[in-house]
């Protein structure tokens, strides 16, 4: 049979395991996310401490910086590349259909996807660029939220007692439960992981790690509503902060 | 015996290049004993007395084997039952569900062309096949049942691939219109055996670079192939496809030289 030279990213398959390793690489990064946040739990010092170390390795947060960029965009343009493929492969639509299998999360991808993008930007504006963009301004206006550059726990807690900024950060992470719970179990089937005695368990771990990283980003919001979390009046000085 | 008037909404297009339409029929006399292709041809009979163009429909064994069948009726491929093919659903199965109105379309693809009515051109399936389904060695004759040895399990899973028939339902249910389930079952069939090892690499690169080149959507993993599908093929080969593929593109060396063997 004769054979042709294919790359990794020439088939829809090669594309859908681009999107499985970029999909792993953000899945370890939210998870590493969550898990650094929680020191907020911890208290004020802990959690700007935290804010701090991370500061004091520019390289390796540089590095960790241009990787996710980088498996952000692959899965960007793979998964464009394969909607517009899909969307050309069947333009006439039927009439009448009815999902057998399928389930609200694999046909939202197109969408959870595009609104965690957004969700993402607003988010890197909000907690990362927030201080060069706004300066020791309002963050986007809202009134009573002024930026402490020295104290990215105060920052997290203040915001969260505003709308503005709550809609935002519910709406995003409901869309990244929606989205993980297709994505994690369609990477092992994209990877071709797939065995009898373990594909089970693919659902099972798609459900855990979406409703932790779900449940544990939302447990914010709803603490510093609460009044668990409650803004401080230590003062820190950080430099790497600046 | 019980008999129904069902209302049909039939897809007519007179032609490949026809923008095609519903149209709708009143099938009298249905009986719950008739299957779906009879009560087709019975409105056939009826048009073509008066002097109308009957609906035009693939079928042949009318046994649920050979895959021409193909039709969308009121939203599932092959009909709402499980595990079977158009030609095997009876008009009980329609009664049952309570159903007096039933539209019924043909496979919906870029790459199978209506030829007309609820006929598709299902070639881009058979140059699936042509790139690679098959193998290329000359096999001599019929060997001892027993010189190869293959466990019970594997021979079973390559048979459960083994019974696609080709017919596209896979297609006509996945909601990008991939036919992965089609090639990962004649790829995976092939693939469990000793006899399919020498070109199994090259087998799927071949197979799935063609899939691709016809215009078939990709797979995300939706699970509707598996289920639309009357041998009940499971997306498990799909997997299987995949991981065969990834490793072809690491490990297998100088097949784009390959000379073309021809068969």
């Amino acid at each position: 049979m004769a054979t042709k030279a294919l790359t990794l990213y020439d088939t829809t398959i090669g594309k859908k395991a681009v999107m499985a390793a970029s999909g792993i690489i953000l899945l370890g990064f939210t998870l590493g996310h969550l898990s650094g946040n929680l020191k907020a739990y911890a208290g004020p010092t802990e959690f700007n401490e935290y804010a701090r170390w991370l500061r004091t390795m520019p390289a390796l947060l540089w590095g960790a910086r241009l990787a996710l960029i980088f498996a952000f965009s692959a899965h960007i343009f793979s998964a464009f590349s394969l909607w517009k493929r899909n969307k050309s492969a069947r333009p006439n639509r039927y009439q009448k259909k009815v999902d057998l299998a399928t389930d609200y999360a694999a046909k939202t991808m197109y969408l959870s996807g595009p609104i965690l993008l957004f969700y993402v930007l607003f988010h890197l504006v909000h907690l990362t660029f927030g201080g060069q963009l706004f300066g020791d301004g309002t963050i986007f206006g809202i009134e009573g939220y002024t930026w402490e550059p020295s104290n990215p726990y105060n920052n997290l807690v203040h915001g969260f007692q505003h709308w503005p900024i709550v809609i935002p950060y519910v709406l995003g992470n409901l869309a990244l439960g929606v989205h993980l719970f297709h994505g994690i179990w369609s990477m092992f089937q994209s990877i071709g992981a797939n065995h009898p005695r373990y594909n089970q368990y693919r659902r099972d771990l798609a459900i855990m790690l979406a409703a932790l990283l779900t449940i544990g980003n939302l447990s914010f919001p709803i603490a510093v509503m609460a009044g668990y979390l409650e803004p401080t009046t230590l003062r820190f000085n950080f430099p790497e902060l600046l | 015996m019980k008999t129904k008037t069902i209302k049909l909404h039939v897809w007519r297009q007179s032609g490949p290049n026809d923008a095609g339409r519903f149209e709708t029929y009143t099938a009298e006399n249905v009986t719950e004993h008739m299957s779906f292709l009879e009560m087709l041809d019975d409105l056939n009979e009826k048009l073509i007395a008066d002097g109308k163009d009957p609906i035009a429909f693939d079928h042949d064994c009318r046994e649920g084997i050979c895959g021409m069948c193909s039709m969308v009726i009121n939203g599932y491929a092959h009909g709402p039952d499980e595990r079977t093919t158009t030609c095997q659903i009876h008009m009980r199965h329609i009664f049952d569900r309570g159903w007096d109105e039933v539209w019924i379309e043909p496979w919906r693809a870029t790459s199978f062309p209506i030829r007309k009515d609820l006929i598709v051109d299902r070639t881009a399936l058979d140059k699936i096949i042509q790139a690679g389904g098959y193998i290329s060695i000359r096999t001599g004759s019929a060997r001892d049942a027993n010189e190869a040895p293959i466990p019970k399990p594997i021979a079973d899973r390559a048979f459960d691939a083994a019974t696609c028939i080709g017919c596209g339902a896979c297609v006509a249910a996945c909601p990008n219109a991939s036919a992965s389930l089609f090639t990962a079952a004649k790829v995976g069939h092939l693939a469990l055996l000793p006899q399919g090892q020498a070109e199994r690499m090259s087998r799927v690169k071949s197979m799935v670079a063609t899939m691709d080149e016809l215009g078939f959507g990709g797979c995300t993993n939706h699970g509707e192939c598996e289920k639309a599908c009357p041998k009940g093929i499971s997306i498990d080969f799909i997997a299987s496809m995949n991981r065969d593929l990834l490793k072809s593109l690491v490990v297998d060396r100088g097949d784009a030289e390959a000379p073309d063997e021809g068969g």
